[in-house]
């Protein structure tokens, strides 16, 4: 099979990823005790992708100048700073600290 | 709510939300441009990624497959499997917003990361729409323009990391996950895990550990519920009293 083949095969199992959620029956959601882990999903599905986005390497974990942008991040939060503030500060954390010779 | 508050596009808080996590992500979409191609794809392939597949993290698992000379077939299986969240995040934006007929269509494809961690963290009805159409446009069209024009011009953000843009990623999420953390039980559940996040990321393929934490959140909600539903609002006596008939009809 062709690498396009591939592609397209690929993208087409991706969208069904995407679509089958959509295809839950509506009754389902309603449900309390539904309604009551979305809540609980949303956090800890936030904190797996900071987690990941933070320690992710290739195959296993590291720790880089993300743990950097990650506690600059949460200071500025605490500091009550407004999203793109905390987004900028974190940049700027992971550049400064490769600048500093931190990988 | 009169109807101009209920217009999706405003420049509210979501939406600046949604505007500031594109702009990150898109300068990203210039790495995976030149990164496919240097990886050996086409142009057009390249391009049918982006546009057709449009979840970043399978794109890049795809390319890396087809850059180490891998089989075609598990750069499918790599990229499907990284999917497999948009699915669980499906689930909550349709119980969020409930999307019909060609919207339902669209909603479907800009199901990523950003778009259901933007729109499930706000407060008001209009903001969730607004979380998520708005950051789904701006990522698609910006990932997409950026995809072409790495593609076309190779990497001239020879590395995103040195400008910090994998921090601002980190940031964006943590920045999210905040305004949640407000009593003992999120911030408990949130270091529960990333913790466990963190500890099955090395033995597990990737993609994997998301599920386990969507998993470690159907657990929590149930225990969480069922507390609730025993105890409930009664004083610490009644509970007891309750218990002890629970246990007595049992």
């Amino acid at each position: 099979m062709s690498l396009w083949m591939w592609v397209l095969l690929a993208c087409a199992a991706a969208y069904t990823t995407k679509i089958i959620g959509y295809l839950v029956p509506g009754s389902w959601l309603s449900h309390p005790v539904v309604m009551r882990i979305s809540g609980t999903m949303t956090v800890a599905l936030l904190a797996a992708l900071v987690a990941m986005n933070t320690f992710s390497d290739g195959a296993g974990i590291t720790f880089d100048a993300r743990l950097g942008a990650l506690v600059a991040a949460a200071a500025a939060l605490a500091l009550r700073a407004p999203f793109i503030v905390v987004v900028l500060t974190g940049a700027a954390a992971a550049a400064g600290l490769r600048l500093l010779g931190i990988p | 709510m009169s109807k101009h508050d209920e217009a999706l596009f405003r420049f509210t808080p979501a939406a600046k939300t949604g505007l500031a996590i594109a702009a990150a992500i898109s300068l990203y979409g210039v790495s995976f441009g030149a990164l496919a191609v240097a990886s050996g794809l086409t142009l057009g392939q390249t391009v049918a990624l982006s546009a057709l597949m449009f979840t970043g993290g399978s794109q890049f698992a795809f390319i890396g497959v087809v850059a180490t000379g891998g089989a075609a077939a598990s750069a499918f299986g790599g990229a499907t499997l990284l999917s497999l969240r948009n699915t669980i995040y499906a689930v909550q934006l349709k119980a969020l917003l409930n999307p019909r007929g060609v919207k339902k269509l669209a909603a479907a494809q800009l199901t990523i990361d950003e778009t259901m961690a933007t729109s499930t963290v706000q407060e008001t009805a209009a903001e969730q729409r607004r979380g998520f159409w708005i950051t789904g446009i701006a990522c698609y069209l910006g990932w997409n323009i950026a995809t072409v024009i790495g593609a076309l011009l190779g990497d001239f953000i020879a590395e995103p990391e040195a400008l910090g843009l994998d921090g601002a990623v980190v940031a964006a999420f943590l920045g999210l996950l905040w305004p949640r953390l407000r009593s003992r039980e999120p911030w408990a559940l949130a270091v529960v895990a990333a913790l466990i996040t963190v500890l099955i990321m090395p033995p597990v393929p990737a993609g994997v550990p998301v599920l386990v934490a969507a998993a470690v959140a159907v657990i929590w909600g149930l225990i969480s519920a069922r507390r609730d539903r025993d105890g409930g609002r009664l004083s610490g006596a009644e509970q007891h009293g309750a218990r002890t008939r629970r246990r007595n009809a049992q």
